[in-house]
């Protein structure tokens, strides 16, 4: 997109920054008496106050509620000028997320994995029967049958590698056909 | 600079033409592969002449140590290593004078081409390995971190392209190798992008005229407008090769020959 003089690219590459707004699925990397500190697959870490989060949470009990490793769907508070992020749970949607496999693609593919008004991922749900939810950031929650979440997982390597490709739509209906062969879409 | 010529060497003979044949203002054959190591955020590989050089880039990531984070911008660590087996005798590994020293002009280099107020308190760690030195490493390894930089998805300005120019038997040329540096009498390293005309890099070792020095810098302006566009390519190739059906493959292939 280009204005006056400026060019606006999109890079096929590149880590996350986080953007007031965002909804990212966050992995908890550390925490403290009254907060979590979240791996959002971005350079900097998620900060979410035991206030922001759905439960009521007491001085020092953090642990009770979110250990470390597990993952939630998390919307970014605010992003300040040096980039300090605050999180925030305080939404009917957002939740933590039990079970199922998690995996990183660069944030910049995202839309490629969601398709034209979410076609892409639709098909991928119909197919596999599995549950995926997509963070801004470029993390993919999968569950379902273990099975199941493998193949999805490659589907979802499969954009990542092919994404500036045409026909890729197209491509990822064989794989999933291949993959899934009882189910029709 | 120059140590005493070896019995019957010349390097340059009687049609014009230097020790590896090529013409004054020729430059070695360049080869640039952009993306070349799977675990790193961005790398590419440079091969000029004889120098073999691997650059890696990682980042932006939360900066380490902390005291050196900036909360306005990223900063640009940078580290030139040659290893033991790149030159004829071997080097004995680690920092030493001339490694700090290229890590420091190549890394404020490349501070200049990179948007680095979009990245506050990060940092953008470059490794550049010389697996095979042959003269001019601190400009191929310029030229491939540059590559890396671009393919990390780090937003910047334009890439660099570096080569150096120097005189040699009274001739100034093009693109010095081995016997030419240690034989010669100057030496001049340049990066610059074609595009601005900016100059990021620009060092002098050994004596040159006015005018000479003047020559040098043409030529090497010119050395540099062939390597960005070889550049270019090499960013431009990595991206049509997974077009095909088995795009993932390739890539991964050319992963694990890395």
């Amino acid at each position: 997109m280009s204005k006056g003089n400026y060019v606006d690219i999109l890079p096929l590459s590149g880590k996350y920054v986080p953007f007031s707004g965002d909804e990212v699925i966050g992995t908890v990397n550390d925490m403290t008496s009254s907060n979590w500190l979240f791996d959002i697959n971005s350079p900097y870490p998620g900060v979410l106050h035991a206030s922001e989060s759905p439960w009521k949470v007491e001085f020092g009990a953090t642990a009770k509620y979110l250990e470390l490793g597990d993952n939630v769907t998390a919307r970014i508070l605010s992003v300040d000028d040096s980039k300090h992020v605050q999180l925030t749970m305080r939404d009917q949607s957002l939740r933590k997320l039990k079970g199922g496999h998690v995996v990183d693609i660069p944030y910049a593919k995202v839309p490629r994995v969601i398709g034209k008004s979410g076609s892409m991922i639709e098909m991928i749900k119909e197919y596999s029967l599995c549950k995926v939810l997509i963070g801004k950031n470029g993390r993919i929650w999968i569950d379902g049958d273990v099975e199941n979440v493998l193949k999805v997982a490659k589907a979802i390597r499969i954009i990542d590698e092919e994404s500036h490709t045409h026909g890729l739509t197209d491509r990822i209906r064989d794989f999933l056909e291949s993959s899934f062969p009882s189910r029709h879409g | 600079m120059s140590m005493d010529l070896p019995e019957g060497m010349k390097l340059i003979d009687e049609n014009g033409r230097r020790l590896d044949g090529r013409k004054a203002d020729e430059l070695r054959p360049i080869r640039i592969e952009a993306g070349v190591l799977r675990r790193a955020d961005g790398s590419a590989y440079v091969e000029m002449g004889k120098n073999k050089i691997l650059a890696a880039v990682y980042g932006p990531r939360e900066c380490h140590p902390r005291h050196l984070q900036d909360p306005t911008r990223a900063i640009v660590q940078c580290h030139y290593n040659m290893l033991s087996f790149s030159v004829d005798d071997r080097k004995r590994p680690g920092p030493d004078r001339r490694s700090v020293e290229i890590s420091k002009i190549v890394g404020e280099a490349l501070e200049y081409s990179i948007f680095l107020e979009q990245f506050p308190r990060t940092s953008i760690d470059v490794y550049i390995a010389v697996l095979q030195a042959n003269a001019g490493t601190r400009c191929a390894g310029l030229t491939a971190a540059s590559v890396a930089v671009a393919d990390a998805g780090i937003p910047m300005r334009d890439l660099i392209p570096a080569c150096a120019a120097g005189k040699v038997a009274d001739t100034v040329v093009l693109d010095l190798n081995k016997e030419e540096d240690n034989f010669g009498d100057a030496d001049v390293p340049l990066a610059y992008i074609p595009r601005t005309g900016e100059v990021l890099l620009l060092q002098m070792d050994g004596h040159l005229t006015q005018a000479e020095f003047n020559r040098a810098i043409e030529l090497a302006k010119g050395g540099c407008s062939q390597i960005y566009a070889v550049q270019q390519d090499a960013l431009r190739r990595k991206y049509s090769i997974a077009a095909g059906e088995n795009g993932g493959k390739e890539e991964e292939a050319r992963g694990n020959e890395a």
